[in-house]
């Protein structure tokens, strides 16, 4: 075996795009470069928010940033996503979101009415998520040196209960329920930047999750986990929180629901739709005896009137995810390695 | 999803089994001819629905994996030129060149577009009209006939910055050499139905006469390949070997004969080299006189280098049916998707990228096959990634 041979890719110490996939590059930049120089207990949760300790409560606290090209699609915007993308990374961790910054990169030449645009959605989508946005900050680069606009939100929420909804949390025998549909922001927003056009039109999932949470947590349902899909879809997910928590998943793909279009969109480009980015769906890991009180809860909400279960926990020890298909036959879920690319034929 | 769904459902698939398995009265091989059958193969696990006695391996049908590595090495240099936009197909980005890859190319500063079509890569040439814009234009005869519409309009809209480096396969004259090789062991043939679909089949019937083998063109779909199958079976248990067509709802006899007038129109056939398998004649296309000025390989002459292929990836085993990929000791050791060895580990078609995404919790029947052989007793043992 030649072992002097050179590994192409993984000899370069550079950034590349794949390592904001969400995938395994991803995983290897946080791994070997951020969290080594940062260790911390609340870091070291590897979950959405932390949960942090205040005046003898808890508050959880998270950021963001939204680099999306192009600024506007079919079913919402940068704005909308920057609101929401920090309002469920709130949500995900039991917490009521309370209050969001705003910290925007402005490239020169960018259009003051598309900046309006973006701020007027910004507004609309905080009062709908009950949230302020209470402070801020701008900065221009130059022509060239950005997608025309950046923004990063931080938030701040507070958890009204002791209980703690993490990775570490998940049991084995909880049931895994899905919010609804995957794969419509992610494909949405890849028609549009790519100007494809399919028979039906694909519109992005993109919306706050809070609400269905709330009331989740209100009645008392037991939830052990919660995470929203973002980049990298359902499977990243998954796989993310069976690594973090060293437990086993088993899913059925026939429940997982797909859209007629967003499955054909993946059929046409070789995607899959396991992989592609949500902005409006999340997974719940709740114990079983609350799965039927769990689901009638979240039929109750629009963003999540299709959810269903999707597999369960079957042990704690080996972290994997298994994807159990329409045949019978079993396969492994991993990270991919950087961006899906589609297929030539 | 029609024509997705119906072609999915178990108690089809099973049906189909049962006959293959009450007809087959002796071991037979056949090879599933593209890469895009594979990956339905793996991930539906249509080996487990298969009596033993069939055998099934993997034909040369992933154009990334049989592209030439001296191409993929001029692509690279190619697109280092500050003075260039290179636009490919996404699969391309991460093929492995001498060096590196595009990604790379990109991460250092050059101007890697992916691109979705040719004609894309044709608009960014007419708004970028100081840059030269080059597509590489690498496949079968399904994307031959997009990219000779692209050298066509380019040549009609007088576009001076847009040239194809071009990597264009045929699949039949693979075919023979395969069937031609003195140690075959493929009995049957399930040919690729989308390349059908371009073609037509009428050109299979000289392969399934001279070299006495059944040749089914195929769909891409669980039930597709298991009715395809059952045709070759069939046919190898008669002592038949004719061309029929399973993939009916796509591909008529004589094929998309508009396609195949611009292929004609812009393409010559030539000589090919494949990726680990070597020259055979007549098996790709090269840009005819009259688009020559379209042509980066030779527009681009200057950045050919000498290919060094040390990576130990043996792609060419696996491309000719020879070796599965879980028979490779680099396989899932030195060889994963993170950081591939060669292209079988890259594309969505690879052979090697099929059998790592589809790889289940359990040793799969074919590493038990092999347990003498390292790589499977190196997979056995890997506790992270069981098969």
């Amino acid at each position: 075996m030649n072992i002097d041979c050179p590994l192409p890719v993984d000899t370069e110490e550079t950034i590349r795009l794949g390592h904001g996939s969400g995938g395994e590059l991803s995983q290897k930049l946080f791994r070997d470069y951020i969290h080594p120089y940062i260790k911390n207990p609340w870091l070291d949760r590897l979950h959405d928010s932390a949960c942090l300790p205040f005046a003898g409560g808890r508050l959880a606290f998270t950021t963001d940033s939204f680099v999306v090209s192009p600024l506007f699609f079919p079913g919402g915007n940068i704005g909308e996503l920057a609101v929401y993308g920090t309002v469920n990374d709130l949500a995900m961790s039991g917490a009521r979101p309370m209050y969001l910054s705003c910290s925007l990169v402005l490239e020169e030449g960018l259009p003051l009415k598309t900046l309006a645009r973006v701020m007027a959605s910004m507004g609309r989508a905080a009062a709908q998520s009950g949230v302020q946005l209470v402070t801020g900050d701008t900065k221009v680069v130059e022509r060239g040196k950005g997608d025309g606009l950046y923004i990063n939100t931080a938030g701040v929420g507070v958890l009204e209960h002791e209980r703690a909804i993490e990775p570490g949390a998940i049991c084995a025998g909880d049931r895994i329920l899905l919010s609804g549909d995957i794969g419509r922001h992610g494909m949405a927003v890849m028609a549009s930047r790519e100007g494809l056009a399919f028979d039906t039109p694909l519109q992005s999932d993109c919306a706050p999750l809070h609400g269905p949470v709330h009331d989740l947590l209100e009645a008392g349902i037991r939830v052990h986990c919660l995470r929203d899909l973002t980049r990298g879809g359902l499977a990243t997910a998954l796989v993310e929180l069976a690594r973090a928590r060293g437990a086993s998943f088993v899913l059925q793909e026939s429940a997982v629901p797909i859209c007629a279009s967003v499955e054909g969109a993946c059929e046409l480009l070789g995607l899959d739709p396991f992989y592609v980015a949500n902005e409006g769906r999340f997974v719940v890991f709740v114990a079983p005896e609350d799965e039927p009180a769990a689901l009638d809860i979240l039929h109750r909400h629009t963003v999540s009137a299709a959810s269903r279960t999707i597999g369960q926990v079957t042990a704690v020890g080996r972290p994997d995810v298994v994807l159990t298909n329409v045949l019978g036959c079993e396969r492994l879920l991993d990270l991919l390695p950087g961006e899906q690319l589609p297929r030539i034929c | 999803m029609k024509f997705l769904h119906e072609y999915r459902q178990r108690q089809d698939i099973e049906r189909a089994a049962r006959v293959i398995a009450k007809i087959t009265t002796r071991p037979w091989t056949i090879m599933e001819v593209c890469g895009g059958q594979t990956h339905a193969i793996v991930k539906y696990g249509l080996q487990q629905f298969l009596p033993s006695a069939i055998t099934l391996v993997h034909g040369p049908g992933c154009p990334v994996c049989v592209t030439p590595l001296e191409i993929i090495d001029q692509a690279i240099a190619i697109a280092s030129r500050s003075d260039v936009i290179f636009c490919s197909f996404g699969d391309m980005l991460r093929v492995p060149g001498s060096a590196h890859d595009l990604l790379t190319v990109k991460a250092r500063g050059g101007d890697v577009r992916m691109v979705y079509s040719p004609l894309h890569a044709l608009a960014i040439a007419r708004q970028n009209p100081q840059r030269k814009v080059v597509f590489f234009a690498v496949g079968f005869e399904t994307t031959g006939p997009a990219n000779a519409m692209a050298a066509f309009l380019a040549r009609e809209q007088g576009l001076r910055n847009f040239s194809l480096l071009v990597s264009q396969f045929l699949v039949p004259p693979a075919i023979a050499a395969i069937s031609g090789a003195t140690d075959s062991q493929v009995d049957g043939y399930l040919a690729a139905g989308h390349v059908c679909a371009v073609t037509g089949f009428e050109s299979y019937n000289v392969l399934a006469d001279n070299f006495k083998v059944p040749i089914v063109v195929t769909g891409f779909e669980p039930l597709d390949i298991l009715q395809g199958i059952l045709m070759v079976v069939r046919q190898l248990e008669r002592g038949e070997y004719l061309v029929q067509n399973q993939y009916a709802r796509a591909v008529a006899r004589t094929g998309n004969q508009r396609a195949q007038d611009m292929l004609r129109q812009v393409f010559e056939v030539t000589s090919q080299t494949w990726r680990g398998v070597g020259e055979i004649p007549a098996s790709g296309l090269r840009l005819r006189a009259p688009f020559s000025a379209l042509d980066a390989r030779q527009l681009f002459a200057g950045e050919r280098s000498s290919p060094c292929d040390t990576s130990g990836c043996i792609s060419g085993e696996i491309m000719q049916g020879r070796k599965k990929p879980i028979e490779c000791p680099h396989f899932g050791q030195r060889c994963q998707p993170q950081h591939p060895l060669g292209a079988p580990m890259v594309s969505s078609e690879g052979p090697c990228a099929a059998y790592y995404r589809y790889r289940t919790r359990v040793i799969t029947s074919d590493a038990i096959n092999n347990q003498t052989n390292t790589s499977a007793n190196n997979l056995a043992n890997t506790s992270a990634h069981e098969y």
